[in-house]
């Protein structure tokens, strides 16, 4: 199991984390707490006329459709494992689940930010982690710790139909030991997922035997 | 066009794409790079002009590699537009791009359980 040591001499393996979530959930702040840089921000340009058809969505940016849509970033360097974690925080509306795209395919996984004052927001975000197969937890952001909206993690996985399996935690966005732990939790249920899978295959392997038998029964009626 | 939740991608003016002054122009990256893409500088300097920018790029790739988002967002600019910039620097050699000689499969279990180990000893 030690496929991972690391090695002096290579490049540094980039590895995505996704934060999403509603406006005004602590997505921002989150980045902030835990990157090793100032959480910075870009925009990516988008265009109408490659959101419908998927490959390369940045071309025909000549065309007169474009919107921009702002993205959070940040950096976590794990020195002895020669990787870098890049965060991304991005807005949970729909009309941008397009960026998702771009930014979920090939990440680890995604943490959910969910405000109990306004817990839907986070329900497009739930969804589309959920349909494009991205390991998620869901992160409660405390913005007030003894408000009347306090809800249990039990009601929160009811409230948004979460499965089972899937992490609900408290946290605190603004405190760096807190935003870790949202992304230490997050991974170790993306590497649960990933060795339930690699079981999952290996029962699912077919046996090669009898299809050989059915083809030479075949060769002798013809 | 609309999205999916029926509204139209555009609402107001203030969102259409900025010229492109710093390209030339361009909208497209020579180079194929993503977000994720890492890039470092090599050891000799490129001969020849370098913009503002581009110098920018260069020394943000000075030492260890980064990202093209890190490079966007440092430089404050769009995302396309720090891409053709790299681009320009990978085409002139100032640059290459990061070739990790393992494969960053995110749903490989050992990948996983070594940004895991990685991640707890990291200090906030
Ligand atoms: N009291 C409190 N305020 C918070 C917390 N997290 C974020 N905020 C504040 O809420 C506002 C929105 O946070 P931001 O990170 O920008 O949200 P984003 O839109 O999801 O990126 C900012 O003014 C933050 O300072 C929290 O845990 N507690
Ligand atoms: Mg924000």
């Amino acid at each position: 199991m030690r496929g991972y040591e690391p090695m002096s001499s290579d490049d540094p393996i980039a590895l995505k984390i996704v934060v999403g979530g509603g406006f005004g959930v602590g997505k921002t702040t989150m980045i902030g707490s835990v990157s090793e840089i100032k959480p910075l921000s870009t925009e990516e340009t988008l265009t109408s006329a490659s959101s419908g058809t998927g490959t390369d969505r940045l071309e025909g940016i000549e065309n007169k459709s474009t919107t921009t849509v702002a993205l959070d970033f940040g950096r976590i360097t794990l020195q002895k494992q020669n990787m870098v974690l890049l965060l991304f925080g991005t807005p949970g509306q729909q009309r941008f689940w397009f960026t998702w795209d771009d930014l979920s395919l090939g990440a680890i996984g995604a943490v959910v930010l969910a405000d109990t004052r306004r817990l839907l927001d986070c329900f497009a975000a739930v969804e589309y982690f959920e349909s494009r197969d991205v390991p998620f937890v869901v992160a409660v952001n405390e913005f007030d710790a003894d408000d009347a909206y306090r809800y249990s993690s039990e009601e929160v996985r009811e409230a948004l139909e979460l499965k089972a399996d899937v992490p609900v935690l408290l946290c605190d966005a603004r405190d760096p030991a807190s935003a870790k732990h949202v992304l230490v939790s997050l991974v170790s249920y993306a590497h649960a997922v990933s060795l339930r899978r690699a079981r999952e295959r290996a029962v699912q392997a077919p046996p090669a035997a009898p299809p050989l038998q059915h083809s030479s029964d075949l060769g002798a009626t013809s | 066009m609309a999205a999916l939740d029926g509204t139209p991608w555009v609402d107001d003016d203030e969102h259409e794409v900025r010229p492109y002054a710093l390209t030339g122009g361009r909208t497209r990256p020579t180079n194929e790079m993503s977000l994720s893409s890492l890039l470092k500088a090599r050891a000799t300097a490129p001969e020849g002009y370098l913009s503002p920018e581009a110098a920018h790029c260069l020394a943000l790739c000075r030492g260890e590699a980064r990202s093209v988002a890190e490079v966007a967002a440092t430089l404050g600019q769009p995302v396309q537009v720090a891409k053709i910039l790299l681009s320009d620097l990978l085409d002139a050699g100032a640059l290459i791009m990061a070739m990790p000689t393992r494969t960053a499969d995110p749903k490989d279990p050992n990948l996983l359980e070594a940004v895991l180990e990685g991640l707890r000893t990291y200090v906030v």
